[in-house]
């Protein structure tokens, strides 16, 4: 009844290319946006900002730039911690090195940085596919953690191995406050959002999309392998780097390599996949289910007045994690992001069932 | 259909309800209380030795309750968050506590790591944050690191008391000989190195450096090299799992386990319970005297664990690892207590008062004997420049069944340390602008 296309026409070709072409839904998104940019820094609280929000964001920033290369254009990777590390790190010498540096500038360096090397670890997959791929980015993932352990001037000769960034500002605005990190992590991914979506619906991710379905008839048709699945490793690994660079120097503020290591990957794998695999939406949905559920899980003994101790909360953690994983792989391979989708379906025609 | 329709729909439900988590705790103290945050790992790769550091921690307040009805009448409450060992888990556990009840006490971290993470934010929070024998070795120095306090020793004076017991055996010096430092790839491991450089560099001997990738049970390769290059010595800075891991790789290179000097979170008994005989001669660092038993025990079995309140096990009260968590909660609630003194007995503390508390302890031999803790640890005396108070350890040996006091007290040289700490210390100043207070 409410969300129909009545009435709608669409008059150009521009207007009936656009992102949204139901006028509700661009309603409900600048709504979205309003609540997000105005509403949320209003009434949520420093905790809410600092252990919720801002991780929720950077991840699923994280986990848009992971669906590109996995739901879109289907190459497994398990090493987006290594990304995300390579962002963070390269981030910090171009903030440490260079005086002056602006944090806009150093946090695009290292989504470049971490563009090179995702191309470079992108190239065995011209030869190989699926679960032999995921070793290749395995071999990323454990190469960076011996990197930045064993490589004394990515930490800057630091003794212990840990890095830490110093006061954020942007033209003279201090990045202090918990919500103003909240502003600079929504200000990102509002853009890398967008970006991403219109890659996805142009000619390149058309180009991703058909070597993910079936890369032999599309090379067929004319479709160039090379620069389809490197595009895809190159832009995948941008986005990831500038989100590994925000984790490290917006939401720790100070990192040891251990924060971007092998669980990182596979906290990151788990968000596209239960949020919806070829779905920019869907790595909202991932993000939001993997970070909130452990606080859930950590409250409802609370709420029931059960006292469990917190190594038998955090065991029945990483069970209830698994069994949600293997369930929704099992009930709804496509993830969140298609349940969504349907329920849009059938809100299209609700109140009739049919 | 119908039953996975439903399904589907109940999985939505609570993956949408997880957006309720956000909502605070309801505060289960009632007022009056002081709140003390309690951050500890008992999973993950070093839960051998954080359940029962958490259990010790948890025990002595339960013991202060029970016994002394709190601090001049204000009790003690506490929550557990599990941080996994993990830098991001244990900033969300520290931004979780530190508003509760009134703010909280102090936090014991429990990792280097998290300590690095979570120190930028303590600064500008305002809450201390004690790191009884790990953390920043820098720390140790008040005018810059006003809110962190290494209490009793930090890794620099472990390393620096282990080599003067190796001088010892070696009839006074250190020249020519090799020492080896097998650690923990991660910032605890890397702590003792640069006061190791220098040393090497002071005395004479050759420090070679082996990394075991965590969570450490793969050491095959590591002692391989060892047995190759023969040290004289090996200093072993392992947790967790990587400890039994080592000595047992150890024992089947053939290293005599006599050579090994391990720090004190390598030496509990759980980490050596189980080679047993295997383990034989296995020396390892005590903070104070972690190893002794004293009254505050038997007040522990009579005041907590007879009644049922115990949160471990029984045979768990008096291992060193649960020792160690008891004396990081009496320093804790000593510090509430002398910050009681100025700021108002009988009074909850800010975190602030608390802090002046951790600057101002002044533990002497009476006292420490009254506690209960006479044996366990000798004077401690903090100020405002001097952050760790007074260090002491001795070397315990393992000889296949319990650990056996090996030597004296030792303190280290402050010879080497102290502008170590400076240089360290005036390095993090320049690094984050902050303005070294006077302490006049």
């Amino acid at each position: 009844m409410f969300y129909r296309e009545n009435g709608q026409f669409k008059t150009s070709y521009q207007a009936d290319l656009a992102l949204f072409p139901v006028a509700q839904d661009r309603w409900a998104l600048l709504a979205l946006l309003a609540v997000a940019f105005v509403g949320v820094p209003l009434v949520g609280s420093d905790y809410f900002f600092r252990a919720v929000a801002v991780p929720f964001l950077i991840l699923s920033l994280a986990a848009i730039g992971l669906n590109i290369l996995v739901g879109y254009c289907g190459q497994i990777s398990l090493g987006t911690g290594a990304f995300m590390a390579v962002g963070a790190y390269a981030a910090y010498n171009l903030q440490v090195r260079i005086e002056g540096m602006p944090l806009l500038l150093a946090l695009l360096g290292g989504g470049l940085c971490a563009t090179v090397f995702g191309v470079l670890f992108g190239i065995p997959s011209l030869r190989i596919r699926g679960l032999y791929l995921a070793v290749a980015t395995l071999a990323a993932q454990f190469f960076t953690d011996w990197f930045t352990n064993r490589v004394k001037w990515v930490t800057n000769d630091s003794s212990s191995g840990s890095v830490s960034v110093g006061n954020l500002q942007i033209l003279g605005f201090g990045i202090e406050t918990p919500v103003q990190k909240y502003l600079l992590c929504l200000g990102f991914v509002a853009v890398f959002a967008l970006l991403a979506k219109n890659l996805v619906r142009g000619a390149v991710g058309r180009e991703w999309m058909a070597m993910r379905d079936m890369d032999v008839a599309a090379a067929v048709i004319g479709i160039r392998p090379v620069y389809a699945k490197l595009s895809a490793f190159a832009v995948s690994s941008f986005i990831v780097g500038v989100a590994g660079g925000l984790w490290g120097f917006v939401h720790l503020g100070s990192w040891e390599p251990a924060a971007f290591g092998i669980d990182r990957s596979f906290q990151l794998l788990f968000m596209v996949i239960i949020g919806g695999l070829g779905s920019i939406a869907g790595s909202f949905f991932g993000a939001a289910f993997i970070v909130l559920l452990p606080l859930l899980l950590n409250y409802v003994p609370h709420w029931l007045g059960l006292p469990l101790s917190t190594g038998t909360a955090t065991h029945l953690e990483h069970m209830i994690f698994g069994a949600l994983i293997v369930f929704f792989l099992i009930v709804e391979p496509h993830g969140l992001a298609r349940l969504w989708s349907t329920a849009r379906q059938k809100l299209r025609i609700w109140p009739f069932p049919h | 259909m119908q039953p996975r329709k439903i399904a589907t729909i109940a999985a939505a439900l609570a993956a949408g309800l997880s957006a309720l988590a956000t909502a605070p705790l309801a505060q289960a103290q009632a007022a009056g209380e002081q709140f003390v945050p309690l951050l500890v790992y008992r999973t993950g790769q070093f839960a051998p030795l954080g359940i029962p550091w958490a259990d010790g921690k948890q025990d002595y307040l339960k013991l202060v309750n029970a016994r002394d009805g709190g601090v001049n009448g204000v009790k003690l409450s506490f929550e557990e968050c599990e941080t996994a060992y993990d830098a991001a888990k244990g900033v969300e556990c520290y931004e979780r506590l530190k508003g509760k009840g009134g703010g909280a006490s102090g936090f014991d971290t429990q990792s280097t790591g998290i300590t690095f993470a979570v120190t930028d934010k303590a600064f500008v929070d305002k809450i201390p944050v004690e790191t009884p024998g790990y953390g920043l070795s820098q720390s140790a120095d008040g005018t810059v690191f006003e809110w962190n306090f290494p209490l009793l020793g930090t890794y620099w004076t472990a390393a620096d008391v282990m080599l003067q017991d190796i001088a010892k055996k070696e009839k006074g010096s250190l020249k020519g000989k090799k020492i080896a430092l097998v650690y923990h790839d991660s910032p605890y491991g890397k702590e003792p190195i640069p006061l190791l450089q220098k040393r090497a560099e002071a005395d004479g001997f050759t420090l070679s450096t082996f990394p075991v990738t965590p969570p450490g049970v793969e050491q095959k390769s590591t002692w391989l090299q060892i047995r190759q290059q023969k040290p004289d010595y090996v200093l072993f800075w392992s947790a967790g799992v990587m400890t039994p891991a080592g000595i047992r790789e150890a024992q089947a290179s053939g290293y005599p386990r006599e050579k090994i000097y391990g720090i004190w979170w390598a030496g509990s008994d759980h980490d050596v319970k189980d080679i047993g005989a295997g383990a034989k001669g296995y020396n390892a660092i005590t903070i104070h005297n972690s190893a002794a038993k004293d009254k505050v025990h038997d007040d522990l079995k009579k005041f907590v664990y007879d009644k049922g309140q115990g949160t471990g096990v029984p045979a768990g009260v008096g291992t060193l690892a649960h020792t160690r968590g008891m004396m990081i909660s009496m320093l804790q609630v000593e510090a509430i207590r002398a910050a009681q003194e100025k700021y108002g007995k009988g009074k909850v503390l800010t975190p602030e008062q608390v802090r002046w508390g951790f600057e101002n302890l002044d533990l002497s031999a009476d006292k420490l004997k009254a506690l209960g803790f006479g044996e366990i640890m000798r004077p401690v005396k903090t100020s405002c420049q001097n952050h760790m108070g007074t260090d002491w350890a001795r070397i315990v040996q393992w000889d296949g069944g319990k650990w056996n006091i090996q030597s004296d007290w030792y303190q280290a040289d402050k010879t080497h340390i102290d502008p170590l700490v400076k240089e360290y210390a005036a390095k993090y100043a320049k690094d984050k602008n902050i303005k070294p207070r006077s302490c006049g």
